[in-house]
């Protein structure tokens, strides 16, 4: 790979961003350990890998690996803490490829994809080896969907749950802290024994543990676009649905462990890093299309991924009971959809997620038929232009038979970027530069791509003068 | 005229502006009556009519036209006006005086005008997916035009937002509230996949109403007093159950009410719950049906035989009015009920506010599928119904994801004839004359077999 020095210039103030950060991920690998550290990496690679992208092998094995019986969650956020202390596994339910021949006796075609797929594959038997299924309610389409499935998938026992969507207020959290109580005397049944607080309380320290190692996962591997390519990426954080999450968290560990010892590639990239944004990004397909067209993944803001584990428990909540923590921490999440938020503040995440993962542009991978998700984004893509950031919004749904549109839409906003980054390394070799100061948004010259969309209002890459991202 | 400047105008200004737009308050006696509440030509024509000669019909124009140019004067005297979702603890905002506007109720309105389109272009242009809700889409595309051909309604300053009705309201207002920076009191109610609404859920509401209180004075700076609220808690009750009492007429065989009016009607029932009003509206309409009834009357002027009944699931095709309801009556089908009678039938006991919690989470879409079932199958048997419409409309996810199911149950417990066609409650586009009208062909076919094996 060539190396690109002015990328390296126009990096340094990122780097200098990244070791202020806050987070706090470890960075510090000994010498002694690193020796050790890349083949593990390697081997967690290749297993979580294999996990993440064969999610049905992958939790046939995990059957015939445990003792423990498996409940299967659907989206979007699932109280997993409860799952785990009553004695059992959560297995994810994130959909699938299957062609629809039996849900559409249920619900009618424009209902969104995950929901389309789980429905089809429960009906077909494809969750029969799970001892009970969780959906929480979060949407229209997710109270449907619980009620059909009712009769569409008698066999295997349904545990509903409404979460609340005034989280924040007392009356909200009394409310979830009650639904949680009433949620794990079910799981108790389910699982045939009963979750003691000790129990809790560790499960939801081993949660806590999975996710602050999930954020240094990402924190990381953004700084490695090449040996953590979009999909492998994916297929690593996936993988932590269908695995014990003990085991998970600690292959996790090692494999991000094993990243620290390499060199860093983020200066020496050509391509150009984005943040994705959605319910989820898949299928592989898409995310293959993505790499073929140089662009990686700098962060996410999917529900599949870091809308999981980017919250931590808030410190004030730190003395609380476990079932306040988890209270408080489904109170402190944001910047999502299916949460009700009386300010919305998907629009400030997104432009801060941009600028501290020094990403280029936003892809929007919008979940067709996903009303909450279609709601959000005229707003957040309002802010998003306010602050020059480049957007792609991609219509998708878990089976596409074809991805020729999305390639050619991909491959037009990968050259949008690099033409930025081009013209942007010019402004800089041009003397004198100014000191420290941004220039001001000029007025920018938009450009509307002509998409094979069947919706063009609503693809919008925008091509503006802009001043080096801070 | 700027918008801002017509949005300003005072009422006397709209009004001789009202009086030259074009679509007039009466209509030819087969013609379903549309609700168009921005008549104020029959508002000056009825303060020449006494009372007793005023039927229920010129009343409900009367009211909702005062209901509307109420907000306007509000919100130019710099009060508070709120925006409302339809099923909504409005005894909170009537205790306070609060003048409130229904976008549901005006979207609908828009909608039966034939004027929806302008306002979902609006809102498609912004980026709004045109998979959303066609009510949103009209109303976040009317915030941005402010001027219609129907009602104007002023901006709000803040929301009053219950998801008893689904949870796409939560994200339609959230972006009203963070658009306009103004406070959004928001009721959930979590959906009932039990029968029953459980406990833990009636507390929430009930706590929710509490936490609403010192906010909505704190925007008002008004003082809440319980003891108005029970006042109108009890009004409340006492319309709601004048409003079935009046949908209740149409058991009668044949009915005296042509449904189609209910749709009419429920405009009033939104905005007039807690007051008198609205009380006397509904007792001036079931006066006029049980009369009708006593004299043998149908449901129809011209006297078309009312050969069979249906019941209407989910909501009108606002824009179609016309075909929809004449491709009914051509064949003699009166749409006899629906599920709305009941979704404003909010009772409990005055001054139990956990009673009024649980109503507000009671109503027909925030229940479980066996409940459904159960309450159409009931509503076969107290109607004398031969037949159910179906509307799958593409606006509105919570009714149409349900649908097939509960008719399969429905025609499985109880034989009855059932179609299902494709619509949209305000999206013109989502809706073809050709096939309804195929479809209500096949009902009735359907409904023709069944009374000839039946006879035979």
């Amino acid at each position: 790979m060539i190396e690109n020095r002015a990328e390296n210039e126009m990096s340094m103030a990122e780097n200098q961003t990244l070791a202020d950060r806050k987070d706090q991920a470890d960075m510090s690998v000994t010498a002694g350990e690193r020796g050790q550290a890349e083949p593990l990496m390697q081997t967690c690679i290749k297993e979580l890998s294999w996990i993440g992208g064969h999610p049905a092998l992958a939790v046939k094995r995990l059957r015939a690996s445990t003792e423990k019986k498996l409940m299967g969650c659907f989206p979007v956020y699932a109280p997993e803490e409860l799952i785990y202390g009553a004695g059992m596994l959560p297995v994810g339910m994130w959909g699938g490829q299957s062609e629809i021949r039996f849900a559409d006796r249920y619900v009618q075609s424009f209902c969104c994809s995950i929901m389309g797929q789980n429905l089809e594959q429960g009906i077909k038997g494809t969750y029969r080896m799970l001892d009970g299924i969780l959906i929480p309610v979060y949407c229209d389409t997710l109270k449907c969907l619980c009620e059909n499935w009712k009769t569409a998938v008698p066999d295997i026992p349904l545990l509903p749950m409404v979460y609340p969507q005034n989280r924040r207020t007392p009356s909200g959290m009394a409310y979830l802290q009650e639904e949680l109580r009433r949620v794990l005397g079910e799981l108790e049944r389910i699982s045939g024994r009963s979750c003691t607080q000790q129990q809790l309380r560790e499960a939801f320290h081993l949660y806590e543990e999975c996710r602050s190692q999930m954020r240094r996962f990402t924190e990381i591997a953004k700084e490695y676009p090449v040996t953590i390519p979009a999909k492998l990426r994916h297929w690593i954080i996936k993988a932590s649905y269908f695995m014990d999450k003990r085991e998970y968290t600690e292959k996790l560990r090692l494999l991000t462990d094993g990243l620290l010892t390499l060199p860093q590639e983020r200066e020496t990239f050509l391509g150009s890093r984005v943040v994705l944004t959605g319910i989820l990004a898949e299928p592989d397909g898409l995310l293959e299309i993505m790499e073929d067209c140089g662009l990686a993944v700098a962060a996410d803001d999917l529900a599949q991924e870091s809308r999981q584990f980017r919250t931590a428990l808030p410190p004030e909540a730190a003395s609380l009971s476990t079932f306040e923590k988890i209270v408080h921490r489904f109170a402190a999440q944001g910047g999502c959809a299916l949460l009700f938020e009386e300010q919305k503040t998907k629009g400030q995440l997104l432009t801060e997620l941009v600028k501290q993962s020094a990403a280029e542009g936003v892809v929007v991978c919008m979940m067709k038929f996903c009303d909450p998700e279609e709601f959000d984004y005229p707003v957040y893509r309002k802010e998003l232009e306010a602050a020059g950031i480049p957007l792609l919004y991609m219509e998708i749904e878990q089976r596409m038979d074809s991805m020729e549109q999305l390639k050619t839409r991909l491959q037009g906003f990968s050259e949008l970027l690099q033409a930025r980054k081009s013209r942007q390394i010019k402004r800089m070799e041009s003397p004198p530069a100014k000191s420290g100061k941004s220039e001001p948004l000029g007025a920018g010259k938009d450009r509307q791509f002509g998409t094979a969309s069947s919706r063009p209002e609503a693809t919008n890459m925008v091509k503006r003068e802009e001043s080096e991202m801070k | 005229m700027t918008e801002i400047q017509r949005q300003n105008q005072t009422p006397a200004q709209l009004q001789t502006q009202v009086q030259t737009q074009k679509q007039t308050q009466t209509q030819s006696p087969d013609q379903p009556q549309i609700s168009v509440p921005a008549q104020a030509q029959t508002q000056t024509h009825s303060k020449t009519q006494t009372k007793s000669r005023q039927t229920s019909k010129q009343m409900l124009a009367e009211m909702m036209a005062g209901h509307y140019q109420e907000a306007r004067d509000a919100k130019e005297r710099g009060e508070p006006v709120a925006w409302s979702t339809s099923i909504a603890p409005q005894e909170l905002l009537e205790t306070l005086d609060i003048k409130t506007v229904y976008p549901e109720n005006h979207a609908a309105a828009i909608g039966a005008r034939k004027e929806s389109q302008r306002f979902i272009d609006q809102a498609e242009g912004m980026g709004y997916s045109l998979d959303l809700c066609s009510y949103a889409r009209v109303n976040l595309g009317y915030k941005e035009l402010l001027c219609s051909e129907s009602e104007n309604i002023p901006l709000p300053d803040f929301i009053f937002c219950t998801s008893n009705i689904c949870n796409t309201v939560l994200k339609w207002y959230e972006n009203l509230a963070k658009d306009l920076h103004i406070p959004m009191i928001t009721f959930d109610t979590p959906f009932n996949h039990t029968y029953e609404v459980p406990e833990h859920g009636v507390r929430y509401i009930k706590s929710q109403f509490q936490e609403a209180i010192p906010r909505l004075e704190e925007i008002t700076g008004r003082r809440f007093d319980y003891d108005r609220l029970k006042e109108v808690m009890k009004q409340s009750n006492e319309t709601a159950r004048m409003w079935k009492d009046a949908a209740l007429t149409a058991r009668t065989k044949p009915s005296p009410l042509s449904g189609f009016d209910l749709f009419n009607y429920m405009a009033a029932i939104l905005a007039f719950r807690g007051k008198k009003e609205g009380y006397r509206l509904f007792q001036l309409w079931k006066e006029e049906l049980d009369q009708k009834a006593a004299a043998g009357l149908g449901p129809w002027k011209d006297q078309t035989e009312e050969r069979f009944r249906i019941l209407w699931d989910g909501i009108a095709c606002w824009p179609y009015l016309s075909p929809t309801y004449k491709a009914l009556k051509n064949s003699g089908i009166n749409m006899v009920t629906s599920t709305y009678p009941d979704s404003w039938t909010i009772l409990y006991e005055s001054g139990d506010l956990d009673g009024m919690a649980r109503a507000y989470s009671s109503n027909y879409v925030n229940r479980n599928l066996d409940y459904s079932v159960d309450n159409l199958v009931k509503l076969i048997e107290e109607f004398s119904l031969d037949g159910i419409v179906f509307h799958s409309n593409r606006s509105c996810k919570l009714m149409d994801f349900r649908q097939y199911e509960v008719q399969r149950r429905v025609e499985e417990r109880t034989g009855i004839s059932t179609v299902i066609f494709d619509g949209d409650q305000t999206d013109p586009r989502a809706f073809s004359t050709a096939q309804y009208e195929t479809r209500i062909q096949a009902l009735l076919e359907m409904m023709e077999a069944k009374k000839r094996r039946q006879m035979g």
